[in-house]
């Protein structure tokens, strides 16, 4: 996984509530067996009419958000099935960050498992990003700091955010969570042991 | 020692480490496994050419993707063909026990976990797939996963995690005729909303809850998701051990006895404390119908479209206009007479037996109205088989339904089963989202009695006051 220290770039906003990541990426588009390639599908039904044309209308789809890598979008962010293809598709289409009042639970996972990182931010602090956005239009850009766990936009915004240590350690070293669990193996292997004599049932 | 919920007994029970950044390295018992959420989990084992830690803790099965028309014919979908084929290698590969389309226990993953009994009470079961929350009727504690925890579960057996908090949604009184386990899940979404249980795990207790079957505490749990939670609970109690024993995967003779005696301390101790609780008397309740693109988008069947002036927020208004022009109705309209295309019985939340029955006690002897492509899609094939024992897909078939093999279905529409664009549906299903069950299909979550109702009506229906047909007796015992 890639390490998320800092990171500095243009923002776009999507100012609804309950994204579903069945609107992040349709169904059609869970049948590969591949996790990279997936940034074309995302938001594909938002994005595209039937007949494949791109939707104006479409917040991702104004020029202003080409080359966005900080998504700035309402709460419960990611809500429904636990499809991680949602985090990979944001994460194939550029984007490093996104920033919302709450996210779901499965989702807020599947993004610091792949380097994207969720920023819970306060409600009215969410509006004031889209009151920026709307009036800076183009080249609205924002810098979040990991680290400092701060988020900035260089002309007057600035505030912090929390995220839990683990999290934080994991992203800032683009850590293997795997390779760290398995250097825990022996507790496992004590654990099994430990069940297997002392508890009947549910684990044999 | 402080009184504990029964969430805070089965999570104490499977740390293995505390991580001195915070969270638990937590044990799986349990990991499920379906094609869509798995492939790229195996890839990543196979690139760091590492194992599965425990095959035999692994039950993979194929569902979200299969057809359900006849299983002598190849898929006609090249590239759903290669995601069953690909599971199929791995778990070869890899020593996993596989039910695939031609497995007499292939079905959907929450549906076949609890009839194998390899759904017990007091474990910690995980899924790539978010209605894992439905083996939390047994008193595990079950939720689902992105597929790089899958890939974690499958080397470790283990999962970091926070410790979520705790939600006791209390149920008092009793249901009204007509009104079911769905309708109480919907009707509890409605009130705490799509995100009411975000970072916790809900605990469903009360009278109602008690005196519900296994099938009806399935679906309340498998819809907890929907109403933000990570997981749901139910105690286990004589209904749940009832229900597992002599199942195969369930423990026999004197191991069964020990496990029972274990799973009765699974229970919330008197005094014990939750951060959210919600007391709902269920007697309100009515039977419930979505009317928007949202779970918590819902009401009474007897209700009305909501007006946009009902919402406090200009963030909710700018969600019900946008759920409205979706769903091409208008505020106010009663939900009552919605004409409808489709219906759809079947997923994982309303496809397990009692439900099929449920429905067919509403269908004997009518006839699906003339305007509706109706379907009843098993949510096993031992459910399947079940049902034609005791002559129910006869009866569907005479009412004018398909009846079909099992898997998801139209639930999320991944295989050829969809609506077309402008199609209404009666759902038993657990999502309304836009075009979930098909791009520019509209949705409305109910029950299967409701469901069926509504099949035979041709529109939106309250299915209290209908009377209900005797079903035909099963041709044998029930095995």
């Amino acid at each position: 996984m890639e390490p998320f220290v800092r990171h500095s770039g243009k923002a776009v906003a999507l100012p609804r509530d309950n994204v579903d990541t069945d609107q992040i990426i349709p169904k059609q588009f869970l049948k590969g067996v591949e996790r990279t390639g997936l940034g074309p599908a995302l938001f594909y039904d938002w994005r595209y009419g039937p007949d494949g044309t791109p939707n104006p209308d479409f917040e991702l789809n104004r020029s202003s958000a080409q080359g966005a890598s900080i998504l700035i979008t309402g709460a419960n962010f990611g809500c429904g099935s636990s499809r991680e293809h949602a985090a990979w598709a944001l994460e194939d289409a550029g984007f490093r960050a996104i920033l919302a009042p709450s996210f779901a639970d499965i989702f807020f996972a599947n993004c610091c498992q792949n380097g994207l990182l969720p920023v819970r931010l306060l409600p009215q602090e969410i509006d004031e990003l889209f009151r920026r956005v709307q009036a800076v239009g183009d080249d609205y850009a924002l810098t979040i700091d990991l680290e400092a766990q701060g988020v900035e936009d260089g002309h007057g915004f600035r505030t912090q955010f929390g995220i839990d240590s683990y999290r934080r350690e994991m992203l800032l070293r683009g850590l293997d969570e795997i390779g760290r669990t398995l250097l825990e193996e022996s507790r496992i292997a004590a654990f099994e042991r430990r069940r297997a004599i002392g508890t009947p049932g549910p684990v044999s | 020692m402080t009184p504990r919920t029964l969430f805070e007994k089965v999570w104490d029970a499977h740390i293995v480490h505390r991580l001195p950044e915070g969270p638990v390295l937590l044990y799986v018992d349990l990991h499920l496994v379906h094609e869509v959420t798995s492939p790229q989990a195996f890839g990543g084992l196979r690139r760091a050419k590492r194992r599965v830690r425990r095959p035999d803790l692994t039950l993979a099965t194929v569902d979200h993707n299969v057809p359900t028309g006849d299983r002598a014919l190849p898929i006609d979908d090249p590239v759903s063909a290669r995601q069953l084929e690909a599971l199929s290698a791995n778990a070869g590969e890899f020593g996993i026990e596989l039910f695939d389309l031609r497995s007499p226990n292939q079905g959907i993953v929450h549906v076949i976990g609890p009839e194998l009994g390899a759904t017990q009470p007091g474990m910690v079961i995980v899924c790539g797939d978010s209605h894992t929350s439905t083996h939390g009727a047994f008193g595990a504690l079950a939720f689902g996963i992105g597929t790089s925890e899958v890939e974690h579960v499958l080397a470790t057996q283990c999962l970091v995690m926070s410790q979520p908090r705790t939600f006791e949604a209390h149920f008092s009184g009793r249901l009204a005729p007509g009104v079911t386990a769905k309708d109480l899940i919907l009707g509890f979404i409605g009130r705490i909303g799509t995100a009411g249980a975000t970072g916790h795990v809900i605990e469903y207790t009360g009278d109602v809850i008690r005196g519900f079957s296994m099938e009806e505490r399935m679906t309340v749990c498998n819809m907890s998701i929907e109403a933000g939670a990570r997981a749901g609970m139910v105690a286990p109690d004589e209904t749940t051990f009832t229900y597992l024993a002599g199942r195969p995967r369930a423990p026999a003779g004197a191991a069964w006895t020990r496990a029972v005696e274990t799973w009765r301390q699974l229970r919330s101790d008197p005094g014990a404390a939750y951060d959210t609780r919600v007391s709902i008397d269920a007697s309100t309740l009515a039977p419930q119908v979505t009317w928007g693109t949202s779970p918590g988008m819902v009401t009474d069947v007897t209700g009305r479209v909501p007006d946009l002036a009902q919402f406090q927020t200009e963030a909710e208004r700018s969600a019900v206009r946008r759920a409205l022009a979706y769903m091409d109705l208008a505020p106010g309209t009663p939900l009552a007479g919605l004409r409808i295309d489709r219906v759809f019985l079947g997923s994982c939340t309303n496809a397990r037996i009692e439900d099929l029955r449920a429905a067919a006690r509403v269908v004997r002897g009518k006839r699906v109205a003339p305007t509706v492509h109706a379907m009843v899609v098993p949510g096993s094939q031992q459910v399947k088989v079940q049902a034609e024992r005791e002559g129910l897909d006869r009866l569907f078939r005479e009412a004018g339904f398909e009846w079909r093999n099992a898997g998801c279905s139209m639930c999320l529409g991944m295989n050829a089963d969809v609506l077309r664009s402008g199609e209404r549906c009666a759902s038993t299903s657990n999502r309304n989202f836009e075009g979930r069950q098909g791009r520019g299909g509209r949705t409305h979550l109910m029950s299967p009695a409701m469901a069926a109702a509504a099949a035979v009506a041709g529109c939106i229906v309250d299915v209290r006051g209908w009377e209900l047909a005797d079903l035909p007796q099963p041709l044998e015992l029930a095995s």
